[in-house]
């Protein structure tokens, strides 16, 4: 079954990338950091489709869709980040600071 | 003797390690590699949780697809090690407070059981019996005996849920021309 220990592990790697995200400066790593919290959620949604039948496996295969464009898109806004500003460390992207 | 426990605590040690290298690695490479890692960690998770086409799945687009396109930009990008690649100590105290919040309200869903589910979803008081609000009982593992490990999946993504699959093949395409828009240099 292992319901309750698989649903602790989804909260700990999700709160592994959560971590990722706010402490990292490399834009890279921070996108790395989402697909590990969307990794998270997939295995709470395929253990709770153990007791509530298939849908949630179903879902599963949207959010890696999802996670697909996703990634696409970021990394081309993330090389035209570069193209512009010649570096993906987060500190240095100011443009809207006043 | 029930091997899928002492499995399943292994796949998940491997994971959470996994984890925490893939966010403390300095350089972004292997970082990337760490996270491959994590994923086969989860797709062995998923096979022992009646998940066999999910974890197929995983590997072939998360550690196979989607990660060698994280690794091709940061290959393209040539970024190295950063010198200092952590947030000083306002924000990185910050974020390390709001993430262990957050873990401590999630580590709740440990105690889910299948009883504590069963009595959260039924209206009637307290102690229900769990296999008549969950009448097949093993649900995934039901549906896999029953049409097969893919036809197990394919059969409610094809019926009930036919109109959010055609909805993700024009995600799929906008996402497509977005990427090849947003890298290109002139259009």
């Amino acid at each position: 079954m292992l319901l309750g220990p698989s649903l602790a592990l989804s909260a700990v790697l999700f709160t592994l990338g959560v971590l990722g995200v706010l402490v990292r400066r490399n834009a890279i790593v921070v996108f790395m950091c989402v697909e590990l919290m969307l990794n998270a959620v997939n295995l709470s949604f395929v253990a709770l489709a153990q007791v509530h039948g298939l849908g949630g496996q179903v879902m599963v295969i949207f959010v890696m869709t999802v996670a697909a464009a996703e990634a696409a898109v970021g990394l081309a806004i993330i090389l035209a980040i570069f193209r512009h500003a010649q570096s993906v460390d987060l500190r240095q992207l100011t443009l809207l600071k006043g | 003797m029930d091997l899928v426990t002492p499995v399943f605590w292994v796949f998940a040690g491997w994971s959470v390690v996994s984890a925490v290298l893939c966010i403390t690695r300095r350089n972004p490479i292997s970082s990337a590699l760490w996270l491959v890692s994590t994923m086969f960690a989860l797709a062995g998770i998923y096979v022992l949780l009646d998940a066999q086409f999910i974890a197929a799945v995983q590997v072939i687009v998360y550690a196979g697809a989607i990660m060698v396109l994280f690794l091709f930009v940061i290959m393209l990008l040539n970024v190295g090690d950063a010198p200092r690649e952590w947030r000083r100590w306002p924000v990185g105290l910050l974020g390390v407070g709001l993430a262990a919040v957050l873990g401590a309200q999630l580590m709740m869903l440990g105690g889910y059981g299948r009883q504590r589910l069963a009595d959260e979803f039924s209206t009637q008081p307290a102690p229900v019996n769990p296999a008549l609000v969950f009448p097949e009982g093993m649900a995934s593992a039901a549906a896999v005996a029953e049409r097969g490990v893919v036809g197990a999946v394919a059969e409610p993504l094809f019926t009930a849920y036919l109109i959010p699959f055609e909805i993700t093949s024009v995600l799929l395409l906008t996402a497509v021309i977005g990427a090849v828009v947003l890298a290109k240099k002139k259009l």
